[in-house]
Order: C-alpha cells, then structure tokens, then sequence
C-alpha cells in the first residue's frame, strides 16, 4: 500500500517536478542567454504568467472532467470566440447602453448563457444519439466557429467599458483577476471531482462504463452536464480575456481545445478516461506557459516554441507508457 | 510396414499460473486421421493446453512433438506454418473485407512493387472454397455470410497451408443442425486426408457420433484416454467430475421464508422462452446449462439490461416492470455478473469507492459525499465477508479473484437486496477462494437472502443449490430438487435429452 500511494503521489507530483526543472533551468540558461537583463523568476513575471494562463487554463479544467469522462470536446475555441462576442456586442445595444455600468453582469451573464447553451446542445447530442464525443463536437466546432462568422462577417468587434477594463486589471492580494478566476474555477472543480458524488461518478464512468451503467448510474445524463460545464467555462475564459482586452476577432479562440488538451494531457489525465487530476491540469497549463515565456526569455522564435512543446508532450507520453507497462505477458497477442 | 506415427503429440505438459497448476502433466497424442476429442469441465484446462499448443503460453515443463520431431511453439502463425491449425469458438474475422481477403490476411498474394495479385487471390480461394463445399464465392463481403458460413470461412484459412492437425474449439456452438452436418462433412473430409482433429466440445452426442478417441481433464490433470466406441457417456461423465469431497450437496437445513420473485412465463426473443420460477427467502436457486442456453439473459432480464418480449416478474407479490438496472436496484434486485471486471468493478478505482457506488448518493453529507460513512460500510463488509486487502484506499485491479469477487457482493449486500443474482461467482477465481465464495453463499442464504446462482460448473450448482433449473436452447429443461438431482440426469437435461431420449 505504501508503494501503491507512494507511486501516487509521485504521479500527482511529477508535472509539478518538471515545472521546478523548468524554472532552475530557465532562471540559469537567462543568465547566459537572456534577451533581457529581468531575471526570468521575476516576480511580477510570475505573476503575470498565471495571468496568461487563466484563458486556457479555465478551459483546460473542464476539458479535464470531460476526458476524465472518456469524452473529448473540440468545440470550446468556438464557444469561446462565440461568448466573447456576445459579450462585446451587448454592451452596445441600446437598452444595455442605457443601463450604464448595471450593463456589465447583464452582458456577463449573457455571454455565460451563451457559452451553457452550447454546451448543453453538445450534450444533449452525445447523449440522446450516442454518437462518439469526438465526432459530435468537432461538428460543432465547424459549426459554432460558422455561427462566429455568421454574426460577426470578418470584422472585428470592440466595445470598451472603462470599468469593466479596471476590473479585469485590478490585482487583489497581488493577484490578477484573471488569476483569482483561474484559482476559484479550479478550487470548484477541484472539490466537485474529489468530494462530490458527480465527481465520484465521472472517474466510474471513464474507468468502466458498463459497471458504471450496471451500479445504477445514469450516464447520459451525467455526461451532458459535463459539457454544460465546460460550455460555461469556456464562456467564463471569454468573458475574462475580453473585459479586458474589449476587441474579438472571429479566429479568436481556434486550436483553443488542442492547448486544452495538450495541458490536460501533460498533467497525466488519462485519453481512455477514468483517471486524472484538476490540480495536475493546472500544473500542466502552467508548465505550458512557462515554456512559452521561458523560451522566449533565452531568445528562442515563436516557432520553436511549439515544436519543443510538441516534442515535450510526446516524451511525456512514452515515459507515462514505460512507466506504466505491464508484465510481458501483458503484450503479447 | 512402417508403423504409423501421430501427427502431433504432447507430452507432460505443465503450466503454473500464479496460485494456479492450470496443467499438470497433460498428455495426448492425436493420430492421423483421426479426430481425437478433448473434453473436461469449464477450468479443466482445455483452453490453457491449446493455448501452449498455440505458442501463447510456454509451458513450464513437457514437449510437444509434431510428427514426433518436438517443436517449440512460440506463436499460432508459427504453429500454423507447422501444420497446426485452431479453429476458435469465437471468430476472428473481419466483417468488411471479402472471403479471400479473410482468408489469406497477413499472407496476400503479390506481384511486383507490391500490389496485391487479385487473380491468384479469387482463383486460390475459390479452390479452397469448393472443397468445403460451400455456397458462396471468394469475393463475398464476410459480414453478410451467416455465422456457420463464417465459420468455414475460418476453416478456409486452415486450409491455405497443408494442415497436419486442426484444433476444434467448441465448433457448433451457434450452428443449427443442419449446419452442423455441414461441418461434420467437412471433418470427415479432412480425416480422409490424413489430417489429425482434436475436436473440443461439452456436447456429448455430438462427441459419440464423430470422434475416436476421448481424453479428460479434471482439474489441469491428465485423467485418461478413452476409445469413444468402448465407452459410454456415464463413464466420461465420472472422468470429468470425479468425486471431490468439499463439493458435497448442501441443501439447506433452515427455515425458507416468503416467495421473494416469482417470474411467469417470461420471454426475451429467441433468447429465451416461457421461463417460470420463484425463489424463496434463504433459497439458493440454481441455473445450469450449456454456454447459450439462455442463463445469464434471463439475469439481464430481471436486473433491467434487456427488455422482455412476454411475461410477468412479481417481487414479493407485487407485479413489477423493471426496465433499467436504475429500477432493478431501487426494487432490490442486486446482479454480480459474469464478467466481473468488465461489468462489475471499476478496476481503476480503490475498494472503497467501488463498494458504495451505487449508493454513493445517499452518503452526502451536503453537497459532498461523507467519507466517514463510506469507510464504515467498506470496513463492515471487509470484515463480514473476509475481504483480504491492506486497506480501503488498495485499487481494485490490483487484488486477486476472490477478493474482487467479494468486493462485487458486498457492494450489492450493502443495498440490502431482495433477490441476489450471482452469475458464474468463481469464475477465474482460485480453488481456494471458490470454496469460501461458495460458504458466502450458503451463509447469505441461511441469513434469509434469496439468491440465484448461475453456473457453468456442475459440482458448483451441485454444490450450493437447494434447487436447480436446467435449461436447454432458452428454455427450461427440468426444476430438481436438491434431493432427486444426479449428476447424470441434470447432464442429461442440459443437453437437451428428456427421459433418455433426445429432445
């Protein structure tokens, strides 16, 4: 047992190991390399790396549940360029113009709503039809990034609301607001999956469905919230980049679901489903971002930056598959 | 005159799995032409013995001789290049392609740079096909064969390389009998060609009618050799099930309670037909029968997985319609089925968690779950039930048979059920666990529990039944009581034989 919960907590723990290796590594290759004079573990770089991450990482913490699951969803750029939109583009109608500032939890509230909606549209499909999670929401990515354009044409839409800009760039304790939303979102889902019976029901059905169905679990049901849940939060990533950025285009939020699952995936959670963590997710967005700043600290192109991530994600992925090989047995046939 | 050498011989042949002798000593040589039946109860060591004959598992000790050179098997494509072909119970094609693609796959006939030569392929096939006699063509799409034409199709892959020896696994269990004749032409076709047949089946006419010689297993051991013309179905019967003491006949010596289900005339398709039992409070019912005869439906009927087509099911008196396991749970019939790690546990998860899934809802305290009242329900029934694990946080997948079995029925004993299902309780599970399995069940039933024990094993349903339906092609054969049921007569009801005669 002590080596059962010995290997873990070593799992748990080993994307927070390799942030630590990141960080020492950067912090001593900026020395020598560094296109800047900032040190690389600046503080308020640090800070504003969390920052960074809040967008992709509020989506990645439901794409976690989903794939805990054994789902997949690869609409949420579109749902999230779509709640952006309605964010932005409510604040100027005229009868929420009229209300003032009272606009703003209207215009967040709708662009939730929206980002729900969507959700639940996907969940109602993969449930009531049966037709795989992958198939169903790469449809709908076509087709909400449709509905983008459809609204939107090619154009940009801005609207700055002064107040709401002050919000999402206000710091409360040091922290962006942004941030606080990344933590709060991921303390919720972090409770929802180790201490509630949704939670509990998740892991049974990514693990074994059919024991699950055979417990007395209603899996349809149970899925489709999921995606609601992840439809919102990828509403509330929108509805926290654009307070304060006040200007959407309509490819805003595209390959949004592959960073997602990319940082879920470097967080250990499992593709087949039934095992997986909220907090190693967030390791995983942050391990990402910090690659991302890191490489750009020492100098290295844009370019780069995705091949070594890529690289990165598929040795993780071997070390996973050595690790967890079973008996020789096991393999053949 | 040269004397004539067996195409295939095993000689003492061991296999030690861990906590299991699956094979201990097997012998059996296979002459040519001769179609030579394996026979033995389920777990006898059939399936392992063609298993090492197959290259899948190395044999811990003994040899394997083919045409008396030994060989080392390493796996079926090698034991097929050396003349030994299996022909499994479940097959192994793939419905898209045709018949000749079926039957050469891995080995396509070529021409230059690569490309598939199809004219050798179809006219290779076609070959192949006449001389099963069969009525379709190469370029037929596998899918839209029937299961006995998809069978030869698998017996058409046997025959693209000279066989020596072709293994049978249970060969006509989905084929009528019509179809049957069919096949046994095509055995008796290659018995004329010299080619050597270990035919493995339950079914007995079918062995007295084709094969020559019989060998039983009992247990991973070598119990004899018999000539299927000197002898008679009594006396493979006592080879296979041979007298073990622990396994005596247990009906009970306690009060029954109430009539807990009752099911009238309950229909589920071809599945199976007009099944009427009732079951009492601290009753063990037992369901005997062939793979197929429509036992484990009839528990997918009652615990909602299947929907019947006629019929009633009344608990405690009171008709019910279950149509969902969500229903049969809230109505307290409880399922531990067949297959336990694809449909009984979460293997991923802990001990804990698995025990009290289905009743994890009603442990919140608020919104979230009470993890003290999970661990007392887990450690109750650790203890009630002799669970050995370290603890409650041990993952499921990583315990042995018997405790997951256990975890499987305490997780349903924690719902306190009305009607118990038990569906094969020992399977793949360890002599030694089997016999407290068993106890478990016959303590359950002395507590007042009404349970229902499905098994393939015939001294398990002896075992631990009070009384015992036998069945037959979805139907019910005889009801025994414990009292007037024989190991022969129960044979005899499972295969479809009323009254000595056939059905």
């Amino acid at each position: 047992m002590t080596t059962a919960r010995r290997k873990d907590a070593l799992k748990h723990g080993a994307i927070w190991g390799f942030i630590l290796v990141e960080l020492a590594f950067f912090s001593i290759a900026g020395e020598f390399l560094a296109v800047s004079d900032k040190a690389f573990m600046d503080f308020d770089n640090m800070l504003l790396l969390l920052k960074q991450s809040a967008p992709i990482g509020i989506i990645a913490l439901g794409m976690t549940i989903i794939m805990i699951n054994g789902n997949i969803d690869l609409s949420v750029g579109a749902t999230y360029a779509l709640s952006a939109i309605v964010l932005l583009d409510s604040m100027t109608w005229p009868a929420l113009q009229a209300m003032g500032d009272w606009a703003i939890p209207l215009a967040w509230g709708l662009a939730l709503l929206t980002g729900t909606v969507l959700g639940a549209l996907n969940g109602l499909i993969v449930w009531k039809t049966g037709v795989d999670a992958f198939i169903v929401t790469l449809g709908s990515m076509l087709g909400y990034r449709g509905l983008v354009f459809m609204i939107n044409g090619e154009q940009p839409t801005s609207h700055l609301n002064w107040t709401l800009v002050d919000f999402a760039e206000a710091q409360f304790l040091g922290l962006h607001t942004a941030t606080w939303f990344l933590l709060m979102a991921a303390l919720a889902l972090w409770l929802l999956m180790t201490r509630t019976v949704h939670g509990r029901n998740a892991y049974a059905i990514g693990n074994n469905r059919e024991a699950a169905v055979n417990a007395g679990i209603r899996v349809g049901p149970h899925m489709m919230w999921n995606f609601v849940l992840i439809g919102f939060l990828a509403a509330l990533s929108a509805v926290v980049f654009y307070s304060e950025s006040g200007s959407v285009n309509p490819n805003d939020g595209m390959l949004f679901e592959l960073w997602a699952i990319t940082a879920v995936v470097l967080g250990g959670t499992k593709l087949t489903g039934g095992y997986g963590s909220i907090l190693s997710t967030l390791g995983g967005v942050i391990a990402i971002q910090l690659l991302r700043k890191g490489l750009g600290h020492i100098g290295a192109a844009t370019e780069t930056v995705n091949l070594v991530i890529g690289l990165i994600l598929i040795a993780v992925l071997l070390l996973d598959r050595q690790l967890n090989r079973k008996g020789k047995e096991e393999l053949k046939i | 005159m040269t004397e004539i050498t067996p195409v295939l011989r095993l000689d003492g042949i061991v296999k030690t799995f861990p906590g299991v002798r699956a094979l201990d000593g097997v012998s059996l040589s296979v002459m040519p032409g001769e179609v030579h039946a394996l026979m033995g109860e389920n777990g006898a060591g059939k399936s392992t013995l063609m298993k090492v004959l197959g290259g899948i598992h190395a044999p811990d000790a003994g040899r394997i001789f083919i045409a008396e050179e030994p060989v080392i098997m390493t796996s079926p494509q090698q034991a097929k290049a050396k003349g030994v072909v299996f022909i499994h119970q479940e097959l192994s094609l793939a419905d898209e392609l045709s018949v000749a693609e079926n039957i050469f796959l891995g080995e396509l006939p070529l021409k230059s740079f690569g490309r598939v030569d199809w004219k050798t392929l179809y006219d290779t096939t076609d070959a192949i096909l006449e001389t099963l006699n069969v009525g379709f063509d190469a370029r037929t799409r596998v899918g839209d064969l029937s299961i006995a034409n998809q069978q030869m199709v698998e017996i058409g892959r046997a025959l693209t390389v000279n066989p020596r020896a072709v293994i049978f696994d249970e060969p006509t269990a989905s084929l009528t009998d019509a179809e049957k004749v069919v096949l046994f032409k095509v055995i008796a076709d290659l018995q004329a060609r010299g080619v050597g047949i270990i035919y493995i089946s339950h079914r007995m006419e079918e062995i007295f009618k084709i094969t020559d010689r019989i060998t039983v297993l009992r247990d991973g051991q070598y119990r004899g050799t018999l000539i299927t013309a000197e002898t008679d179905e009594d006396e493979v019967t006592q080879l296979m099930i041979g007298r073990s003491l622990d396994l005596s006949r247990n009906a009970s010596h306690h009060q029954m309670g109430d009539v807990a289900l009752e099911v009238r005339d309950l229909t589920c398709g071809t599945l199976f037909q007009d099944v009427s039992f009732s079951l009492r409070k601290g009753e063990v019912l037992g369901f005997y029968g062939l793979v197929g005869a429509g036992r484990t439906e009839i528990a997918e009927t009652l615990f909602g997985l299947r929907t019947p087509s006629a019929g009633q099911i009344l608990l405690e008196g009171q008709a019910v319609r279950i149509t969902s396991p969500i229903e049969a749970i809230r109505h307290g019939i409880s399922l531990v089925p067949e297959d336990r790690k694809n449909q009984g546990l979460v293997l991923g998860m802990n001990c804990r968690d698995n025990m009290t899934l289905p009743q994890v809802d009603g442990l919140r305290a608020g919104p979230f779950v009470s993890s003290g009242a999970e661990v007392e329900i887990f450690d109750h029934y650790k203890e009630k039930l002799d669970i050995r694990t370290p603890g409650w946080r041990q993952i499921v997948g990583n315990l042995s048979g018997g405790n997951q079995q256990k975890i499987v029925i305490g997780k349903w004993l924690s719902m306190r059920p009305k009607v118990l299902i038990v569906d094969e309780p020992t399977r793949g599970i360890d002599v030694g666990s089997k016999s407290e399995i068993h106890n478990l069940i016959r303590d359950l039933a002395a507590q007042g529990y009404a349970v229902i024990v499905i098994s393939s094993e015939m001294p398990e349903v002896l075992h631990v039944s009070d009384r015992i339906i036998a069945m037959f092609a979805g139907r019910v054969m005889r009801e025994f009581t414990s009292e007037e049921v024989t190991e022969d007569n129960l044979i005899q009801a499972i295969s479809g034989i009323k009254e000595g005669r056939v059905a």
